[in-house]
C-alpha cells in the first residue's frame, strides 16, 4: 500500500497540474507549475534516485519556471488575464482526457504491473556516472551541442530586428 | 518500500491526460507549453519508476538526457512565442495563421 508521503505528493503534483492549466492568471499558473514540477521531484526522491531529484529541482524548478515567468511578464497585460479557450473543445477535451485515464488505466491494471515489486537496493548514484562517461558518452557529446545549439538559436530568434543597425 | 510500481505509473498515466487536455483544448501559446511539460515530466517519472524496479541505472540516465533536453526545448520554444508575440501582438495560436495556404 502507498504511504502517506506518496499521498499528499500525488495530490500536489495532479492539483497543481490542473490548477496550472486553469488558473486564469498565467501569472498564478506558471507557480502552480513550479509546483507541478517540484511534485515530480519528490516522487524522484520516494524512488531512491536523489541525484534525479536535485537534477530536476535545478533545472525545472530552478530554470525553466523563472524562464517561462519572464516571458509571461513580457506579454501585454490584459493577455495574462485573458481566458483563451474554445468553450465548445472544452467538454470535448475533459471527456478525451477521461476516456483516457480510463482506458490506459484499465490496461495497466490488467497487465501484470501490479504484482512488480523489490527488495533490491536502489542503484547508486556512481553508477550513473559510469553510464555516462562509458557507454553514453557520445550521446553526452551530441546533448551539449545540441543545448549550446539551442541557445544560441533562441538568442538569434529573440533578438529585435530593428535595434541592430542601432 | 511501501509503494509499488503502479502507483508510480497511475500517477504518471493522470499526468499524461491533463497534458493531453491542455494541449487540445488551450490555445494559449504558453498554455500549451505548460501541457508539454507536464507530459514530459509523466515521461520522466515513468522512466525512473521501471528503473527503480528493475532495477537499473538506465532508467536515471534517460530520464537525466531527457531533462536536459526538455531544457533546450523551452528555450526554443519560448523564444519562438516571443517572436510570434512581437509579430502579430497576441499569443493565441488561432491569430498564427500566416503559413496557412
Amino acid at each position: 500500500m502507498v504511504d502517506a508521503a506518496f499521498l499528499a505528493l500525488s495530490v500536489i503534483t495532479i492539483g497543481s497540474a490542473i490548477a496550472a492549466l486553469e488558473l486564469r492568471s498565467l501569472i498564478y499558473g506558471s507557480i502552480a507549475l513550479m509546483g507541478t514540477l517540484g511534485g515530480v521531484a519528490g516522487f524522484f526522491l520516494l524512488l531512491d534516485s536523489p541525484f534525479v531529484a536535485l537534477f530536476q529541482i535545478a533545472v525545472y524548478v530552478g530554470s525553466i519556471a523563472v524562464l517561462i515567468l519572464f516571458t509571461v511578464m513580457l506579454v501585454k497585460r490584459e493577455l495574462i488575464f485573458k481566458k483563451i479557450e474554445d468553450p465548445k473543445r472544452k467538454w470535448a477535451g475533459i471527456g478525451l482526457m477521461l476516456i483516457f485515464m480510463v482506458a490506459i488505466g484499465a490496461i495497466i491494471l490488467d497487465s501484470g504491473l501490479k504484482s512488480v515489486t523489490t527488495d533490491e537496493p536502489p542503484v547508486d548514484f556512481r553508477e550513473i556516472g559510469d553510464d555516462f562517461l562509458t557507454y553514453y558518452w557520445p550521446a553526452l557529446i551530441l546533448m551539449a551541442l545540441i543545448l549550446a545549439g539551442s541557445v544560441t538559436g533562441a538568442l538569434v530568434l529573440a533578438r529585435r530586428e530593428d535595434e541592430i543597425s542601432g | 518500500m511501501g509503494n509499488e510500481l503502479i502507483d508510480f505509473v497511475i500517477v504518471s498515466v493522470a499526468l499524461l491526460a491533463i497534458g493531453i487536455y491542455g494541449l487540445s483544448v488551450k490555445r494559449n501559446a504558453i498554455r500549451m507549453l505548460f501541457a508539454i511539460e507536464i507530459i514530459i515530466n509523466a515521461a520522466n517519472l515513468n522512466l525512473v519508476a521501471f528503473g527503480r524496479f528493475i532495477p537499473h541505472s538506465g532508467g536515471q540516465t534517460l530520464a537525466l538526457f531527457s531533462i536536459a533536453i526538455a531544457a533546450a526545448e523551452v528555450a526554443v520554444g519560448l523564444s519562438l512565442i516571443i517572436v510570434a508575440y512581437r509579430m502579430y501582438k497576441n499569443i493565441d495560436i488561432a491569430d498564427f495563421r500566416s503559413l496557412k495556404g
